[in-house]
């Protein structure tokens, strides 16, 4: 593909609206500002932050979703003028000197689950928004021909700009943007970009590539705020790019009200990655797929949909694999002076395909996550094929998650005949074809064809085979991957209880980040009654919630841990890393912090986002259950595969002989009894949660977290009213 | 019989050390905290720490709440 140069892709850019604002420091980690940006009429103003929405949404994810939930309707759709897509970066984020602090969160209502959707990312965008003088930008509207947003902190200038010309192709346009608003190369690293790509215009789950400049490889890398649609919101928007620029951006920019406490944190943790990492994870010289391998010796490892949860090809897109294809001795930090620096790529990667064929590109990835939905999930082994597909998604715009989800979900319909190659225009979708899945993927990025279809997820396409092909939906909805309308991640939850709840719990739909309870649930074995996984279910999803409304990164936060934290109390807490936490909100804001603290700011933001769930029509008992291949096995081939092991527990925690007994019989058994136990499981948490039966925050609960503003109270008593309760 | 974490049964063999179990079992995770009889044994002596018959292993994985 040849690439236009960019001083003609500079010259095709008209103004459309220009705004001068005042530069104002960021005062204890807050600029106290939002952006507000209209594009139907290009308006552009500024929003104050007032000491309420510190006090009950702190920052992130929390200011976001109170901006749009004034800013919709309760039946805004997605691709409504008012649906909102917002960026927000939070309190901590910027800090720069601890590991993981340059995160933002994306947020908007999903196109695939109608709810909101918040999504966690990395790069310098972030930062230098509130660098710039903004906590949180929230675009509205839609433009009628494609634009750019050019956020200029050095000058104080926002502009939008019409931008005919350049493809969106996450990698060219980031690269073309970068190198159109830097002044030179050293004036490369003020610049960080937002895209999406081509195939964010026709999927519903495309998703944003957030930029920063790698100075060594001096190339523009990306993260990815990937779930839920984000990107299909953005070119809806018709909005090609975002352009945030802001030089001399440092730790010091926070002005925090006491350094010494951020300083002293700073140093405790970077000193324990540099002595643990290398005996731990690993995460600087592989980063997260170094869990392929163990994933796979678990049986957690998700094969052909989740069928299964091991492959004796495993070790081939394993660890050892991946630490030869990254390029080593490369600080690979998603923001600079991330020390845990596991934003891995590879260079110098040929690729086969597409409209890129032939070109060498690098490569930013593959994560775990990629590695097994692009890979094992779909019965592909082959690290370049990963790579290829990783490459592709990213530049496309697409959710690398939903698409190796939704690609197994139709490679499954085709493995039973629901789909043939009639159907699929052509394509061959046995387990491991690469060729037709890269060229599923292709089609998808140019709207056409099979791929299209598997462009709008598992939830459509499920009712597209039932009403097309006369598929059955029961089967449909047991084997296919969403709740919510969102798509599962990567892990097999049909041993864990607990994780089956972590996963349709969450307000979100089903994606990792809010608990991960594999090993404490089926291995270690510390959860064992339903109260102690209601606790868990409680504790660490209101955990996670916290990164996200401070501007922070998870991983730092265990994938690295001090030497004697086996020793401590409640090691899965990793107590020394939350006291770090609590040193750096106390030295950003001055205010003293414990860490009941940390997770109540996290229960006032996670129970009003249950509470928008609820004004959306969802969030109540009902939207919270699994489809039952994440529960159990679905096929006689599922059951067979694991017999030995279901048989016991029929016989041990059922009391039921499976001697003499049909496979179909005994699965109706096992079923039963685990769809008891996963009602069990709901009423605890709604329970240790505050919730009624429904799973609806009782009003006492709006008033202990103070979240009980009139338009709540309003969603939540319509609600209880509905359910009788 | 060697019970871990009051869950996962491991053939007693004379002999047996704690990485036997831990081969057993194929717990590959590198954070781990064993304890035998509920006396914590450091990584050192995983190689060479002899369990007897009946003993009360505990493996636990240090991860939890998201990956
Ligand atoms: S730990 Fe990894 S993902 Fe997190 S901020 Fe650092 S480099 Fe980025």
């Amino acid at each position: 593909m040849s690439v236009i140069p960019v001083e003609v892709l500079k010259k095709a850019h008209r103004k459309l609206a220009e705004y001068h604002y005042e530069l104002r420091p960021v005062e204890r980690g807050y600029a106290n500002r939002t952006l507000y940006i209209n594009l139907s009429d290009m308006t552009i103003e500024e929003k104050p932050v007032t000491e309420e929405m510190k006090r009950i949404f702190t920052g992130g994810r929390g200011f976001a979703l109170w901006l749009l939930w004034n800013a919709v309707k309760d039946d805004t759709r997605w691709n409504d003028p008012e649906n909102e897509l917002i960026i927000a970066n939070g309190p901590l984020c910027g800090i720069l000197s601890y590991p993981g602090t340059g995160k933002s969160t994306v947020v908007t209502i999903s196109p695939l689950t109608n709810l909101v959707i918040d999504s966690n990312v990395g790069g310098m965008v972030g930062p230098y928004l509130k660098g710039a003088g903004f906590d949180a930008l929230e675009i509205q509207g839609k433009a009628d021909r494609d634009v750019i947003i050019v956020i200029d902190g050095d000058t104080g200038t926002i502009t939008i700009e019409e931008a005919p010309l350049e493809e969106p192709y996450a990698h060219l346009l980031g690269r073309a943007l970068t190198e159109m608003y830097a002044k030179n190369e050293a004036d490369k690293r003020n610049i960080a970009v937002v895209t999406a790509g081509h195939g964010a215009e026709f999927s519903r789950y495309g998703m944003l590539n957030f930029s920063w400049y790698d100075l060594r490889r001096k190339e523009v890398r990306f993260k990815q705020a990937a779930r839920g649609g984000t990107g299909t919101v953005f070119r809806d928007k018709r909005i090609k790019a975002i352009v945030v620029r802001k030089s001399g951006f440092t730790a010091k920019s926070n002005n925090p009200a006491k350094p010494e406490l951020i300083r002293k944190a700073s140093q405790r943790i970077n000193k324990e990655i540099v002595e643990l990492d290398d005996k731990q994870n690993q995460m600087r010289k592989v980063g997260t797929p170094y869990l392929v391998g163990i994933m796979n010796d678990y049986d957690l490892l998700p094969v052909y949909n989740w069928q299964y949860g091991m492959h004796e090809d495993a070790h081939k897109i394993s660890k050892i694999v991946w630490m030869g294809l990254f390029t080593q001795g490369v600080p690979d930090g998603c923001h600079y002076g991330c020390m845990l620096s596991c934003s891995h790529g590879v260079d110098h990667f040929h690729l086969r395909t597409g409209p890129f064929k032939g070109d060498v590109v690098l490569v930013d990835g593959p994560e775990y996550e990629n590695a097994a939905g692009l890979g094992a999930n779909l019965g592909i082994f082959d690290p370049n094929a990963v790579l290829e597909l990783n490459f592709y998604c990213d530049t496309y715009g697409i959710d690398t998650i939903s698409f190796g989800t939704s690609m197994a979900f139709a490679m499954e319909c085709y493995q039973r005949g629901i789909l043939n190659r009639e159907r699929t225009g052509g394509l061959d979708l046995t387990w491991g074809n690469i060729d037709a899945v890269l060229e599923t993927l292709h089609q998808l990025a140019r709207g056409e064809g099979f791929g299209l279809i598997v462009g709008q997820g598992v939830r459509w396409m499920k009712q597209f085979f039932v009403e097309t092909y006369g598929a059955d939906p029961d089967f449909l909805n047991d084997i296919g991957m969403e709740v919510k309308g969102l798509e599962f991640s990567f892990y097999v939850t049909k041993e864990s209880l607990a994780q089956q709840g972590g996963y349709a719990i969450a307000n979100k739909g089903p994606q990792h980040d809010e608990a991960w309870l594999i090993f404490m649930d089926m291995v270690n074995n510390q959860i064992p009654t339903f109260e102690d996984k209601a606790e868990a279910l409680h504790y660490f999803p209101m955990w996670r919630t916290w990164f996200s409304l401070h501007g922070l990164c998870k991983l730092p936060w265990n994938d690295i841990e001090p030497a004697d934290n086996a020793f401590q109390p409640e090691p899965h807490k990793v107590p020394e890393h939350v006291e770090n936490y609590c040193w750096l909100v106390e030295g950003m804001t001055g205010v003293p912090t414990t860490p009941d603290d940390l997770i109540l700011s996290s229960e006032r933001v996670y129970n009003f986002q249950r509470v928008f769930n609820l004004r959306r029509g969802s969030g109540r008992r009902e939207h919270d259950y699994p489809p039952y291949r994440a529960v159990g096995p679905v096929t006689v081939e599922e059951y067979e595969s694991r017999r030995e092991r279901y048989d016991k527990q029929l016989k041990e925690e059922i009391g039921v002989d499976p001697e003499g007994l049909s496979t179909e019989e005994k699965m109706r058994i096992l079923r039963e009894h685990r769809m008891k136990r996963y009602d069990q499981l709901l009423d605890a948490v709604y329970e240790r949660r505050g919730w009624t039966k429904d799973g609806i925050p009782t009003l006492e609960t709006l008033r202990r977290l103070e979240i009980d503003f009139p338009d709540v109270v309003r969603v939540v008593k319509k609600a209880l009213e509905e359910t009788g309760r | 019989m060697i019970r871990v974490n009051d869950k996962f049964d491991v053939e007693w063999k004379p002999g047996m050390t704690i990485r036997d179990i831990l081969n057993e079992l194929k717990f590959t995770f590198p954070m781990l905290v064993i304890s035998v009889n509920g006396e914590i044994i450091p990584k050192e002596e995983w190689d060479t720490r002899q369990v007897q018959d009946g003993d009360d292993v505990k493996v636990l994985h240090m991860i939890a709440g998201g990956r």
